[in-house]
């Protein structure tokens, strides 16, 4: 077996937003290489989530299930994957670039000797091989990045892609018992303290930012009251963050998250290169200052020039409005 | 307690980049065109604090040219106790693997180190391959977006420490040695001191080739291509400016395009 294989990331039992996205890369370069699109599924009691990669429109599905895999730990994930890669060869091994999707493919591509074109937000084929756009130079450059020989491990920025749609297919998956044991692995996990419901900035479909303009701790008051309205994620400024009025999980930007929703609202934020870095392949941006020559003003789609404390209050009456 | 921190000098921040004929150059209005990786300070920060608490050694190690010597001494001035620099010709088109290959042989050859700490990523090249790739070539386990280190226990080798992973933090315990990528919330680094840029500036950087550790000249050859580099596509987006008589009229105004254009 060859072909192009996805690694299906779980969320709660289900697959993750960025694999669906990485199932629909999947197809599109199946079908121009020829070949056939396999889903890996690596868990435990992962029964429903290889069905759920047949409806996603997966040929194959290659799966592990087994207690090793519960917690995801890069050890054991990692060594499976290796596993599986080896003995199998596809042309193309896609993950999403999640934090456990890049660490898997910087484990599978270090074990193995492979090639990694890592965080491409554009994915094309030429010549036979997958050539993966990707921001360097903290998004200030653009690179075209493939892997020359061998097994093309490739990683996919989340949200730059069209995610898979259902397809109504079914299928058998084959289970694999892994060549790994318990005492190969390291890393214990002791607990988790989950972040709760608020709706994190990497996935967000809309973000409400602020920044320097915002004044103080309590000027986030009418960006999270937006936010909270169109059902957003609330992102900052590297300039509000050192300042010390929102958590630093909260930045955009080169040191920072770097985001790609649909709709980015820049409120009180200049622009300077280093948050552009962060935000700039938003599809579309709103920027709001009250500086008309504020750089932000030229990577935006929509601008409003005045006092963010007038504007926003209004915006959230008007989408409540529209919203029901 | 041996500690290494692997560090790269980069662009710094406010580099302003060019391409010509598909080579990168770049100016920096602030007039530090190369610095310490920003997000590998907090690395630093974290090797030094470890070392200052257990004694031993906080060591810097960077992959480079004589350029890299620089960041070096940063590490140095900011309290490392001693730095290694591995230079050589082959190494120059190394991709991530290549790159954990060179450092995981510098760290076998610096011996008995229990804690390699990596910077999330580096600003230039930007993947955050290395610390994980690091690892699998010394066999040791990576703890990735490390954000606190909540317990040492020297006696039974074993560390614990707090992850940055989606949707939440979880806690960690693995026997050393380990391979730490930090975020930024695990500190706040310190700045050089007047004594430690004195003491850098008199300190010798050893410099090891490929033979010096080890590597045949193909070690860090390249399976990745990435020849083809060219500035942003401008965004498509000439501004539309939005006015009116009042607050709630811009609103509306907005609402309406957002909707026109299907983003909500």
């Amino acid at each position: 077996m060859s072909g192009v294989w996805v690694w299906i990331e779980q969320d709660n039992g289900n697959i993750a937003p960025i694999s669906l996205e990485a199932l629909g890369v999947g197809r599109r370069i199946a079908g121009e290489l020829g070949t056939n699109l396999t889903a890996v599924v690596l868990g435990e009691s992962v029964q429903g989530l290889a069905d759920e990669a047949f409806t996603y429109g997966a040929d194959a599905v290659l799966g592990m299930d087994d207690a090793l895999f519960g917690p995801f730990r890069v050890e054991a994930y990692g060594r499976a994957l290796a596993q599986l890669v080896a003995g199998r060869e596809p042309d193309v091994l896609l993950l999403g670039n999640s934090s456990r999707g890049h660490d898997l493919a910087a484990w599978v591509a270090a074990q193995l000797d492979l090639g990694l074109a890592a965080d491409g937000t554009d994915i094309a084929v030429r010549d036979g091989r997958v050539v993966v756009t990707r921001p360097v130079y903290a998004g200030k450059l653009l690179s075209d990045v493939y892997v020359t020989e061998g097994v093309q491990v490739v990683t996919l920025r989340s949200r730059a892609f069209a995610p898979a749609s259902a397809t109504g297919g079914s299928g058998e998956a084959e289970w694999v018992q892994p060549a790994v044991s318990e005492e190969q692995i390291g890393a214990t996990v002791q607990g988790f303290e989950s972040a709760g419901s608020v709706v994190s900035l990497t996935d967000a479909r809309i973000i409400v930012s602020g920044g320097r303009g915002v004044g103080g701790p309590e000027g986030f008051a009418p960006i999270r009251g937006l936010a909270e309205v169109i059902n957003a994620a609330v992102g900052a400024s590297r300039a509000a963050v050192d300042a010390g009025w929102i958590p630093y999980e909260h930045q955009v930007g080169q040191t920072g998250k770097t985001v790609s929703p649909d709709l980015y609202i820049a409120s009180g934020i200049s622009g300077a290169i280093q948050h552009q870095a962060g935000m700039r392949t938003a599809k579309v941006i709103v920027a709001i200052n009250s500086d008309p020559e504020a750089p932000i003003f030229k990577l935006a789609n929509y601008g409003i020039v005045g006092d963010l404390f007038q504007i926003l209050p209004a915006l959230t009456e008007e989408f409540r409005k529209r919203l029901g | 307690m041996k500690i290494v921190v692997c560090v790269k000098q980069t662009p710094s921040t406010t580099a302003v980049f060019s391409v010509n004929g598909g080579k990168v150059s770049w100016d920096d209005p602030g007039g530090k065109p190369l610095v310490v990786n920003p997000w590998d300070e907090y690395a630093v920060e974290a090797a030094i604090q470890l070392q200052e608490e257990h004694g031993g050694d906080a060591i810097a190690l960077s992959m480079g040219t004589e350029e890299s010597l620089e960041a070096l001494k940063t590490c140095l001035a900011m309290g490392c106790t001693e730095a290694i620099l591995v230079n050589d010709g082959t190494f120059r088109d190394a991709d991530t693997l290549g790159t954990a290959r060179v450092l995981a042989a510098a760290i076998e050859k610096i011996g008995d180190v229990q804690i390699a700490f990596f910077g999330k990523q580096a600003i230039d090249g930007d993947t955050g391959n290395t610390p994980v790739q690091v690892a699998v070539k010394l066999g040791w386990t990576p703890l990735t977006y490390v954000s606190a280190i909540k317990e040492i226990d020297a006696g039974g080798g074993t560390i614990t420490v707090e992850r940055q992973v989606s949707g939440g933090k979880e806690t960690v315990t693995a026997p050393l040695p380990v391979a730490i990528s930090v975020v930024k919330e695990i500190n706040e680094p310190r700045y050089p001191s007047f004594m430690g840029i004195r003491k850098a500036n008199r300190a010798t950087i050893p410099s090891w080739t490929a033979a010096d550790i080890g590597l045949d000249a193909g070690a860090s050859a390249s399976r990745v291509d990435w020849s083809r580099v060219y500035p942003l596509p401008a965004r498509d987006a000439s501004v539309e400016m939005i006015s009116g008589d009042s607050p709630q009229e811009i609103a509306k105004k907005l609402v309406d395009r957002l909707f026109e254009e299907k983003v909500l």
